[in-house]
């Protein structure tokens, strides 16, 4: 059984309809880059996998493992696996990252039926994890995302992923205003993550992050859906050639 | 016209003339005092929402009637009184009870424990003529306002606190403000605290009563800081579900002095909680803050005036509200810069965070600018939760409820934060806490 199943998914965003019809399996283990021009739809399909609210499933299905997905409520989703790196992470003035890190991970286990970790086990995940993120431990004592630079909020983005260890993380635009040393922590915080057991949707407008995270399988979404997939050469022709081949026949 | 500018009295009017009637003979303490108040009552009557300082909580509708005054506790009352100020038992305090707008005997002696802290009965106080000429009563406040001016006709006792100069007094001095009672009565009580040059002190207050009964409270404290001194007034206002709660402080500042304010208001029915700063002392520094839990149909009122005479004054004031069902906040803040106030910073902030779609928040910033090198600034906001912050946390497997708890608390945090007292910080946020537990 693939772990994400999605069979021609459509969606709309106030009234304007944005999935045409997505179809997209994603086995255990795998990392599938979903590329495109701008517009195509690629924040959308992450956005609707997720739950948020405004963005309305006009038809088809998603099953994560099996389970409906979209039937779930937006924390059970997460609570399942389901984990997005948000390509504008929000700040939360007044609630300390280590409080929210900590709500976050407890909340999880509970909706699982798994016990509160100890403040102690708690307290030594974070710290390894941030090491590794080469995180500043300062940091996280500070609000949410507040006063980050836009490099420390991707990086957060990374802690958040491996302490919740999700099943399924899309990573939207995770690349997008990062330089090159930035970029190279998260990517390296990400392939940390790769496991048998985790895959990954990588959604990005450039090849440059596939660079550092090398995908197994690469699709193309032009107009809410996928019209070509291939390997990671893929990235590379897209590169070279643009997407010009994908939007031509809109101006038609 | 001429009519219409005579409004006929209202049943409160006219009971609370019965009750000045009845009492003025055997109230105590200054009688011409009481005397000019009830007068410039009796021309203004309550206040309804055409005037301009009460426009959004018209007294004249908001109090149907007036309680009877209520009379000196008895055993009974100072018995159930003793439990008063639970939710700061556990900081170390020199405790003062002040039970239906009465001292409680016997008056704690705290001079026994701490040398720089000398407590009166106020109207013992006000006998002895060398003590009261030093600091007038009534000389913070202003007297034409209604509520100062009935506070002064009615006031039953309360407690004058000196603190010696240069004090460094160790533990906070806690009054306890309580309604004892098993019917409806109006409680005045009018307190004074008097800070010497170069002392600190932590003063808390906590105001409370049962649930369902309409009693009223009016209370009235001065403060005069003197030059120097650092000064952090924290305040809870847990009043029953029925109460109407009105209070005044006054405060005065001398020069270099700090002033920082706190109150959290989470219970009664209509509350209005007014403080009139007068900023006499070059370079003081003054923050006010509070937070409004209410839920309901509850109505709380921060009116604030801050006046700036002198030159190099800061000023903080930042406000926050959470509004729940049908509740309804005000927040008007005055600030006055005059002439000479030169080189003022004053920053004023309120926020409101809408729960429910009949929630009401009215926000009245006004200032007053009479120098021309001062920074002044305010910014009053109003809205629901952010459903991207919101979003946010749920897409990390935090349940709805939960986000929003978390981020009802952070909005709050941020100026519980603000309170120096560190006790005091972590009985705010559990009371915060608390609240949001009891939310349907």
């Amino acid at each position: 059984m693939p772990l994400l199943e999605i069979k021609n998914l459509q969606a709309s965003v106030a009234d304007r309809q944005i999935l045409n019809g997505l179809d997209l399996v994603v086995n255990k283990g795998e990392v599938h880059a979903i590329m495109g021009p701008n517009g195509s739809g690629k924040s959308t399909l992450a956005h609707v996998l997720t739950g948020k609210p405004g963005y309305e499933v006009t038809g088809g299905t998603v099953t994560l493992d099996g389970e409906d997905l979209l039937a779930m409520g937006i924390d059970e989703r997460a609570a399942k696996g389901l984990f997005l790196a948000f390509q504008y992470p929000i700040e939360i003035p007044g609630v300390a990252t280590m409080t929210f890190l900590r709500t976050a991970m407890n909340a999880q286990r509970k909706t699982r039926g798994e016990p509160e970790l100890s403040t102690p086990e708690f307290m030594k995940r974070v710290r390894e994890t941030a090491k590794k993120l080469s995180i500043d431990p300062e940091m996280l004592r500070r609000p949410v995302n507040v006063g980050f630079s836009g490099g420390e909020k991707k990086r957060n983005e990374i802690l958040q992923m491996a302490l919740l260890e999700p099943k399924l993380a899309v990573l939207d635009e995770t690349d997008s205003g990062l330089d090159i040393d930035a970029l190279k922590i998260v990517a390296d915080g990400v392939n940390q993550l790769r496991s048998p057991e985790r895959s990954m949707i990588v959604i990005t407008h450039y090849q440059r992050l596939l660079n550092h995270i090398v995908p197994d399988v690469v699709h193309v979404l032009s107009r809410g859906r996928i019209v070509r997939t291939g390997g990671k050469d893929l990235a590379l022709e897209l590169e070279a050639r643009g997407y010009a081949d994908y939007t031509a026949d809109e101006a038609a | 016209m001429a009519q219409a500018a005579t409004l006929v009295k209202t049943e409160a009017e006219q009971r609370l003339a019965a009750e000045w009637a009845e009492a003025k003979a055997r109230l105590a303490g200054p009688a011409n005092l009481r005397e000019a108040a009830y007068r410039r009552f009796e021309v203004a009557g309550l206040p309804n929402r055409r005037v301009e300082e009460w426009k959004y909580t018209d007294l004249r509708a908001l109090m149907r009637d007036a309680k009877p005054l209520a009379l000196p506790p008895d055993q009974a009352m100072l018995t159930r009184a003793a439990e008063a100020g639970r939710i700061v038992s556990g900081i170390k305090a020199h405790r003062l009870t002040i039970v239906n707008g009465f001292l409680a005997p016997p008056a704690p002696d705290a001079a026994a424990t701490d040398p720089g802290i000398v407590t009166s009965e106020i109207f013992a106080y006000l006998a002895d003529p060398q003590l009261a000429s030093l600091n007038q009563l009534g000389g913070t406040l202003p007297a034409d306002d209604v509520a100062v001016a009935l506070n002064t006709a009615f006031m039953s006792g309360g407690v004058v606190i000196q603190v010696a100069r240069d004090a460094l007094t160790e533990r906070p001095i806690h009054v306890a403000h309580v309604f004892a009672g098993t019917a409806a009565a109006a409680v005045y009580p009018r307190s004074l605290v008097v800070v010497e040059p170069g002392a600190r002190v932590t003063l808390i207050e906590t105001f409370e009563g049962p649930a369902g009964i309409d009693y009223q409270v009016n209370a009235a404290l001065e403060l005069i800081i003197g030059d120097g001194a650092e000064v952090e007034r924290i305040r809870v206002v847990g009043e029953g579900s029925d109460a109407l709660h009105l209070s005044s402080i006054g405060i005065t500042l001398g020069v270099g002095a700090t002033y920082n304010d706190f109150t959290l208001t989470t219970g009664g029915a209509v509350v209005r909680n007014q403080a009139f700063v007068r900023c006499g002392g070059e370079d003081a520094r003054i923050a006010l803050r509070g937070v409004s839990l209410l839920r309901d149909r509850q109505h709380a009122d921060t009116t604030l005036v801050l006046d700036h005479r002198v030159s190099g004054c800061e000023s903080r004031e930042v406000f926050r509200s959470v509004l729940d069902d049908k509740s309804r906040n005000v927040f008007q803040g005055k600030i006055i810069v005059q002439p000479d106030a030169q080189k003022t910073d004053a920053r004023m902030v309120s926020n409101a965070l809408m729960l429910s779609p009949d929630a009401e928040a009215d926000n009245k910033p006004e200032l007053e600018i009479f120098a021309d090198d001062v920074q002044c600034g305010h910014g009053a906001t109003a809205g629901a939760l952010d459903e991207n912050l919101k979003f946010y946390l749920m897409a990390r497997g935090i349940p709805a409820a939960e986000a929003e708890t978390l981020l009802i608390q952070s909005f709050v945090g941020e100026v519980i934060d603000a309170v120096a007292h560190e006790a005091m910080r972590d009985i705010l946020a559990a009371a915060t806490e608390a609240w949001l537990r009891a939310r349907k």
